[in-house]
């Protein structure tokens, strides 16, 4: 039996190894994290921040949803989803993913799913903020993160 | 009645984040509530002017524009998501 996904909205930073300790637990039969950061870029030094709006409820409800998908698909011992949002500048954690297994192929193929997925399904939008004082556009989906929900199916 | 909320540029042309509305009769899917919004002034227009760019969520779940808006309490209209 699977924990219950662990999943966060949230202005603050994660801690990593927190994280991990918080989803192994007990459990010392694990033997395989797979953890996947996102980082905020500074776009070759033109972007301030990075402003993310979100839905608050259906953001958590959907990131729940994948993960119960991810759990169902592979034997997994815990999974721990965390996004932020607010305004975050370049270095600095958007997402965390942690997938934990008895084998390593399990939690690095869920935690490849939960990513493709949460970038296309989870309902967060970023803007960007120019180092020029500007409010830059909003950016755009890529055609590459529909396309890679494909080897999924 | 039901409540319509908007998020990013879809948020932003249309100048709210949320509404109640009365749905006419005739809105039975996503895609006739999309045509129906765009009845309701340039802003919605502008919003709206690619329907197929609008993802829909019905009481927090994505739906596809084919589907029964149903009993829906919220609904609500986004571009393309980019989180991650």
């Amino acid at each position: 039996m699977t924990p219950a996904p662990r999943v966060k909205v949230q202005t603050e930073d994660f801690d990593l190894q927190k994280e991990i300790d918080d989803l192994t637990g007990a459990n010392s039969n694990i033997g395989a994290v797979v953890s996947f950061c996102g980082l905020c870029r500074d776009e070759q030094g033109t972007l301030d921040a990075l402003e993310l709006e979100h839905y608050p409820g259906m953001a958590e409800a959907e990131m729940t949803r994948l993960a119960e998908e991810a759990i169902k698909r592979w034997s997994l011992d815990g999974v721990s989803i965390i996004h932020r949002h607010g305004k975050i500048t370049p270095g600095d954690n958007i997402v965390l993913v942690l997938t934990a297994s008895v084998h390593r192929q399990a939690a690095f193929e869920a935690a490849s799913f939960l990513m493709d997925f949460m970038k296309s399904k989870a309902p967060f939008w970023k803007r960007e903020l120019l180092k020029d004082g500007q409010i830059g556009s909003w950016v755009d989906a890529r055609e590459a993160d529909d396309d890679a929900l494909e080897r999924w199916q | 009645m039901v409540k319509l909320v908007y998020f990013a540029w879809v948020r932003e042309r249309i100048g709210k984040s949320d509404e109640e509305i009365e749905l006419p009769g005739d809105v039975r899917t996503v895609g006739d509530l999309l045509t129906h919004l765009k009845t309701r002034g340039e802003g919605y227009e502008l919003a709206l002017a690619v329907p197929r760019a609008i993802h829909v969520a019905i009481d927090q779940q994505h739906c596809q524009h084919s589907d029964p808006i149903g009993n829906a309490s919220e609904i609500a209209l986004f571009p393309p998501m980019t989180g991650g």
